[in-house]
């Protein structure tokens, strides 16, 4: 029986048609594509983006130069150089990290004692050229600067499961 | 021997040891921070704690004598427990600030807090504050960090014997600092650092540069003094970044001189990276090609006897060796590696090595101190000698500068004359010698640079024959040299053979004009005065006073860049490695050495380090193996004479700075300015605020 009833369906188009109709279903449905740029998806929290440098509130850089993200970074992006300020406190006079080479593990955000290199929420950064993606401790720090106020509500909104 | 068991294991150990020894010679491991085995014993972390059986309490395993019959036990659950109370204790006032302390990464007490404590704290209320002192240019101290095991104040008060550190307040309130004011001005200040088991003290001049794990390790000698410590090399992208101690108990036991750790800094300064020729009074650069044509320009057809060479303070073998090899071949038998014209007798090894070697002066009982303060000579020699001055027994006696040497001896003045009264058994010292079983005589480099400094080596030769320092296992005659390539120069050779000058001559012939050519191989310190119309071809690593009147300067490499042979003072012959490679175009000295003579026709026959070193063993088979010493045979040397009256002094003024590496270093200028009152080598000009 299997047997004619495999013949039928397939001369009749039953599959077709099927098919056809899914698609037809899909037509009054609401529209799931976002017109990217202009729309854009939700993201969460937890979104390991670019990367970023903060400061606390008063303006001081967070960074203390313990050198941990440079330890754990498995692809061995980070680079960091320190010695003592003129106030004798801890810090970085060198820190770089290569885009190119990240895998935005989010590893040196958990090795960071302070909440100091945070990965983002910009995923955005596209460049023209390899070089633009050495990133230095200037343009990390002016990505902190400008994504501060969603870097802060990002951390709070996860540290309740940390 | 008492019998123990550990862990159900039965052992036999030595009746002399301690709870802890024990366990560690059976395999079971016993954390500790104030327990070190080359320290007095304080007992007072108590994390040693170990249960014994029978006993009400359990006991501090390294203060504990062992006792027959004993029961340890290590790895209990009751122990667990001690170890993790312990521990919460320490860390209650401990800051955990590793993120910002140096000693992360290779701090005992981050080891031990995660193998032995318990994980969490449960301590809430606030945590006690400690200022800071200024302990000095070399030590950082933050103190709040300290867990008052001690370490430092039992090294400074045994071992350096200075006593600069104490603890004041009690209980919580214990401080460790040193006396209102004070800084730390030992010259082995620098091992506290490495015995501070948290990071209360760590290097200054190391300060945040770089992580533990990050550094590249190689094993190296130390060539800043003639001991020839056994050192680390701690490197980082090209650069060396700290330079530590290693353990050999026949040499530095595992203590290092501040010079030798902290003037790593110099060697990224002041650096001759480029070969250059003096063009209208000034050095210009040039390249290598031009700088050998130079060169030959100049020695082509110049008769061998107007051709000299000098060696300094931290020449490696091997460039001596081509350099030698090349001399002769040129004809010239000028050539001298006793730089500041010390005295020894260059045929006879027994006049200028340190016979009874540095692990000797543990088994002998006098000791006669000759135109020396080895305090600033070798700080990690006189350490032994204190190490063994402290054993009792021992009777030192000075002729020489006087000096704090840290240690308890009797002053006989600077005059040299004293040394035939000693020699001759009217002096009340010679009495001390005569009776001591193995005694021994330092004469420092400093009483054998003057001009009648042949005969104060022969006075100190009668005195060791006169009053029975040479015997059969034992040879009490020793010269302390201050410079790591002088023994090694004098072994291979490097030195006026058949009429050739040596220092003072070469010197004087320049003056005259009979030498036109002078090959100064890291010689710094020349009187320039002499040398205004010779002909200077200066090869070395750093523009010191040699390279400013150079003619031609061969840019070298120093000790931390190249595989070299150096020998100690005692004749133990050691080699360095690379750790980082030279700066721009300079090159290892002996292939340096190497290519010049292709420039001037003499090639020499050797290509590889192997060859050099092959043609090294031929000059002289105590080559032919490291880290050995071979007996010196006594023979005659010295030249008696009458001696001048002259004070006998050290020829070292300044520790801090004694060769281009420190004179370069600014960490080193750091010290002489603040612990010396100085203003270094130079005078200060008024403009320095």
């Amino acid at each position: 029986m299997s047997f004619i009833d495999r013949h039928i369906r397939a001369f009749l188009l039953v599959e077709l048609l099927q098919g056809m109709f899914l698609t037809l279903r899909y037509m009054f449905r609401p529209k799931i594509t976002l017109n990217y740029p202009y729309e854009k998806g939700p993201l969460s929290p937890r979104f390991r983006g670019e990367h970023a440098l903060r400061r606390y509130p008063n303006g001081e850089e967070r960074c203390i130069a313990c050198k941990l993200c440079e330890a754990v970074c498995p692809a061995q992006a980070i680079t960091i150089e320190a010695e003592p300020r003129d106030d004798g406190s801890r810090r970085t006079t060198r820190y770089d990290i290569d885009m190119t080479k990240c895998i935005y593990c989010g590893f040196c955000e958990e090795a960071c004692p302070v909440d100091a290199i945070v990965e983002g929420p910009n995923f955005e950064y596209a460049t023209e050229t390899r070089e633009e993606l050495m990133y230095d401790k200037e343009k990390l720090l002016a990505n902190g600067a400008r994504w501060e106020i969603e870097l802060d509500l990002r951390l709070r909104a996860d540290a309740p499961y940390r | 021997m008492p019998k123990l068991t550990i862990d159900g294991q039965e052992i036999e150990v030595d009746a002399s040891m301690t709870v802890l020894q024990a366990c560690e010679q059976a395999g079971a491991e016993v954390p500790r921070f104030c327990y070190h085995e080359r320290l007095p014993l304080s007992g007072n972390c108590r994390m040693c704690l170990v249960e014994m059986e029978r006993a009400p309490k359990p006991v501090a395993s390294c203060c504990m004598p062992v006792g027959d019959g004993m029961v340890i036990h290590t790895n209990t659950d009751e122990v667990k427990k001690m170890r993790e109370a312990v521990m919460e204790f320490l860390l209650i006032n401990h800051p955990l600030d590793c993120p910002i302390c140096d000693q992360g990464g290779e701090c005992d007490l981050q080891d031990q807090a995660v193998a032995y404590g318990c994980g969490e704290s449960r301590y809430t209320e606030e945590k006690r504050a400690v200022s800071n002192n200024d302990y000095g240019p070399l030590i950082k101290g933050t103190m709040t960090r300290c867990i008052h095991c001690t370490r430092c104040v039992r090294f400074s008060s045994t071992i350096a014997g200075t006593s600069e550190l104490g603890g004041v307040f009690r209980g919580e309130h214990l401080e460790i600092g040193t006396y209102v004011g004070n800084t730390i001005t030992s010259e082995l200040s620098g091992n506290m650092i490495d015995l501070c088991p948290v990071g209360a003290l760590t290097s200054l001049p190391y300060a945040f540069k770089a992580r533990p794990w990050e550094l590249k390790k190689t094993e190296s000698i130390d060539v800043l003094d003639g001991l020839g410590s056994a050192i680390r090399v701690d490197s980082r992208g090209g650069e060396v970044l700290r330079i530590i101690p290693r353990l050999n108990d026949d040499v530095n036991e595992e203590w290092l001189g501040d010079k030798s750790r902290f003037a790593c800094d110099g060697l990224n300064r002041q650096r001759l990276d480029q070969p250059y020729i003096k063009k209208d009074g000034k050095l210009q650069a040039a390249t290598w090609d031009e700088a050998f044509g130079a060169i030959a320009d100049k020695v082509n057809g110049l008769d061998g006897s107007k051709i000299a060479a000098l060696a300094g303070d931290l020449v490696d073998v091997e460039a001596m060796t081509a350099l030698k090899d090349l001399l002769a071949s040129l004809g010239s038998n000028n050539m001298d590696c006793r730089q500041e014209g010390n005295a020894v007798d260059p045929n006879v090894r027994a006049s200028y090595i340190f016979n009874s070697t540095v692990a000797g002066i543990e088994d002998a009982d006098a000791l006669l101190i000759v135109g020396s303060n080895p305090r600033i000579e070798n700080p990690v020699l006189n350490a032994r000698i204190r190490k063994r001055y402290l054993e009792g027994g021992f009777k030192v006696g000075v002729v020489g500068p006087a000096a704090d040497l840290t240690y308890k001896h009797d002053y006989f003045g600077a005059d040299a004359t004293t040394l035939n009264d000693i020699a001759s058994g009217k002096h009340e010292f010679a009495k001390v010698l005569k009776g001591a079983e193995k005694p021994m005589i330092i004469v420092g480099a400093g009483a054998l640079m003057r001009a009648d400094g042949a005969a104060i080596l022969a006075a100190s030769k009668a005195i060791a024959d006169n009053l029975g320092m040479v015997k059969d296992d034992w040879n009490g005659f020793n010269v302390l040299q201050t410079s790591a390539s002088r023994v090694g120069g004098l072994d291979i050779g490097f030195s006026p053979k058949d009429g050739g000058l040596d220092t003072v001559g070469i010197l004087d012939a320049c003056g005259d004009g009979k030498v036109e050519v002078l090959y100064l191989l890291g010689a710094d310190g020349m009187e320039a005065a002499k040398l205004s119309d010779t002909f200077i071809i200066y090869q070395g690593h750093h523009g010191d006073s040699g390279a400013h009147m150079a003619d031609v300067i061969l840019p070298g490499a120093a000790y931390t860049e190249k595989n070299a042979t150096y020998v100690n003072m005692e004749g133990r012959v050691q080699r360095t490695s690379l750790a980082v490679f030279a700066p721009g175009q300079a090159k290892e000295d002996w292939a340096i050495i190497r290519a010049l003579s292709a420039a001037l026709g003499k090639t020499l026959p050797y290509d590889t380090l192997p060859d050099v070193r092959g043609r090294m063993a031929e000059i002289n088979p105590v080559f032919a193996t490291t880290d050995e010493i071979t007996p010196a045979e006594w023979t005659d040397f010295g030249m008696a004479g009458d001696l001048q009256l002259k004070p006998l002094s050290s020829h070292i003024r300044n520790y801090y700075m004694t060769d281009p590496i420190s004179r370069a270093s600014e960490t080193m200028a750091a010290c002489t300015a603040e612990l010396l009152g100085q203003g270094g080598e130079t005078e200060r000009t008024g403009t320095d605020g």
